[in-house]
């Protein structure tokens, strides 16, 4: 033990951002090693993403390419998750399949967090602005967010790229007005007042002392959004209207096996499983993150508990 | 007697609200001098706070507005400055302190970026500079080991410190002009002595004017140097501190003092509060606003309303019957 009256030297007091990242790594694996579900669940994203990363390098076999005379197998030592009626690799195609739901998922959430975050944060200054704004958001969110990018894809056409337009596009609405209300309420507190009356200008108040106080939602927010796409693409996909019908994605692997449920329901499981095991995960990421980002939920879900 | 450095003019701010027009701030003029501590005074609700922000220009707009008037701050007229400029005024040459220490500073910000930001926004001063500065502020307002509190969050301060920064923060820039809203109500007597001693030791080490709003009589006495009553959006009475007590002239501020306890009061004498209530703002009586509460009011009060005029040098009054009340005693 050192004396206690010693001053802390600047150092101390400063940390450089290599020593932040490894408390905020540090913080991740003591919490994760607190909640057992939140471990699990991000063992399970972080083999995902290395799928995503190495799948097609992973797979052993050309999974585009057809087999007739192995067509239909079930899961053998040679086929982990059988063939398809083409006699392509169930497993290869499926953790080929692994990449475009990452891409799909991530994309649309991060470019329905930044350009949502963003313009809340502008029209939550400008009322007419926010007025227009919101009616246009009101009327993006009354359709099923299905149902909306079916339109969108066959209006623009299917291609991943569409997807992710299509997609964003609900997502980001439902940010805005997510964002928006938090801000509204956030503006009239004393400490944005405090803010204004030292000058600061709107748009640092907006970014430097709004932003950070509404991180958590975003965060939270994030987490459901990508659970959402990565199931919004596999649905579009399944419906036909997603990616192409030659590129492995879970939602079309599920389509193949659909008219073969019957005789070979490996087809379809497979990606479905994994489809399932991927969205819990990260909602139930989501969920620990919010548990330890609102300390006060927190307090409430122990009293719960205990009583 | 020096140029005011401070003068409000007729100023009117109004809000809509669904029950009508409330003229929170109703034909209000008093000037604040170069230097001297003059204190508004009233009860919840009578529209000192909206004059502040008036000045501020942080009325919310809408539903609030300043309708007429004119607001004149060291020479400028601040109402009618564009709101850049305005801004460039806030924080630089007017501060203000807001009532409730506990929500005024950002929670996730440190202490050292909220100092430190006046002096990045007005002084275009470097990030390194600027927290030396906000060191040195730190040390300014009474706060042991600032280098450990600079890296703090709100949360880690007790009130009165938190009080204390924000009070380093108004006066950053060293502005003419330190506007305390309410500015101890919230923390306990002895923190709120210590406060206002500081208060008034910072503005007077730079020659700043401060305009204390508050409703306790016991602050207005020991430190202002001028005083303005105010009730239902008017001032009733403007006096020089001393003066108000020794004389009181308007009889709502016969009414307040009557009713603080005093230590040189008889023993077992009861304190007499004002009788009445508050008036609806939207529904002000006719005439003097004060009349249903006023024993000494008379028939012309319920139907005329009363200006300020000056009764003697330092002293304006609101009020018909000053003269009966003057000597009442």
């Amino acid at each position: 033990m050192s004396v206690a009256s010693e001053p802390r030297t600047e150092w101390e007091l400063a940390p450089p951002w290599s020593t932040r990242l490894k408390g905020m790594f540090g913080s991740t694996v003591k919490a994760a090693k607190r909640d057992v579900v939140l471990a699990v669940s991000i063992t399970i994203l972080l083999i995902g993403l290395f799928l995503a990363f190495f799948g097609p390098t992973l797979a052993r076999t050309d999974y585009e390419r057809t087999d007739p005379i192995n067509r239909m197998q079930a899961p053998n030592t040679n086929h982990w998750f059988g063939t398809d009626n083409w006699g392509r690799d169930v497993f290869d195609r499926t953790i080929v399949g692994t990449r475009l739901s990452f891409l799909v998922g991530f994309s649309v959430t991060l470019i329905s967090t930044v350009i949502g975050v963003g313009v809340a944060l502008v029209i939550s200054y400008f009322k007419i602005l926010d007025a227009i704004m919101m009616r246009f958001v009101d009327g993006l969110l009354a359709f099923p967010t299905i149902l909306l990018a079916l339109a969108l894809i066959s209006l623009i056409g299917p291609s991943v790229g569409n997807v992710i337009i299509a997609l964003s596009l609900t997502a980001t609405a439902g940010k805005i007005r997510l964002v928006r209300g938090a801000v509204l309420s956030l503006r009239e507190s004393t400490y944005v007042d405090a803010a204004r009356a030292v000058g600061v200008p709107v748009p640092r108040i907006l970014f430097l002392h709004v932003l950070p106080n509404i991180v958590s939602i975003i965060i939270v927010q994030a987490t459901f959004t990508l659970a959402s796409a990565i199931l919004a693409e596999a649905s579009l996909s399944f419906l036909g209207a997603g990616v192409p019908e030659y590129v492995p994605s879970w939602g079309n692997i599920i389509a193949t096996g659909q008219g073969y449920i019957q005789v070979g329901f490996h087809i379809s499981f497979f990606p479905g499983l994994f489809l399932t095991i991927t969205v819990l995960a990260v909602v139930l990421i989501g969920d620990s993150v919010r548990d330890h980002l609102d300390p006060k939920l927190r307090g409430r879900l122990k009293t719960t508990a205990q009583q | 007697m020096t140029e005011a450095l401070l003068k409000v003019k007729n100023l009117h701010t109004e809000f809509r609200t669904e029950g009508g027009i409330v003229k929170a701030v109703d034909d209000v003029s008093f000037e604040v001098n170069a230097g001297e501590i003059f204190a508004l005074v009233g009860e919840s609700g009578c529209g000192k706070s909206v004059t502040a922000l008036s000045i501020m220009g942080l009325i919310p707009n809408p539903p609030g507005e300043i309708t007429s008037g004119s607001i004149e701050f060291d020479g400028v007229d601040l109402l009618s400055l564009p709101s850049r400029e305005m801004r460039a005024i806030r924080g630089s040459r007017i501060g203000m302190i807001f009532q409730e220490p506990m929500s005024s500073l950002n929670p996730v910000l440190t202490i050292e970026s909220q100092l430190a930001e006046p002096l990045k926004i007005h002084e275009n001063l470097s990030g390194n500079v600027a927290n030396d500065r906000a060191k040195e502020l730190i040390d300014m307002v009474g706060i042991p080991d600032s280098a450990t509190r600079m890296k703090q969050y709100p949360h880690e301060l007790s009130g009165g410190q938190r009080q204390r920064i924000m009070i380093a923060m108004a006066m950053a820039c060293s502005p003419q002009l330190l506007i305390a809203d309410e500015a101890t109500t919230a923390l306990d007597v002895t923190i709120q002595a210590q406060i206002l001693d500081l208060m008034q030791d910072v503005t007077s080490q730079t020659g700043a004017s401060l305009l204390i709003i508050t409703h306790n009589l016991g602050i207005v006495a020991r430190y202002a140097d001028r005083v303005g009553v105010m009730y239902a959006g008017k001032l009733r009475e403007v006096s020089d501190a001393s003066d108000l007590y020794a004389e009181p002239h308007h009889p709502y501020t016969v009414g307040l003092l009557q009713s603080v306890p005093r230590l040189d009061a008889d023993k077992g004498s009861p304190l007499s509060p004002i009788a009445g209530e508050i008036p609806d703002l939207t529904d002000l009586p006719e005439g003097c606003a004060f009349n249903p509460r006023c024993e000494w009011a008379v028939d012309k009060c319920r139907i005329e309303q009363p200006t300020l005029e000056e009764t003697k040098p330092g002293k304006q009054v609101a009020c018909f019957e000053h003269e009966t009340v003057a000597l009442r005693v």
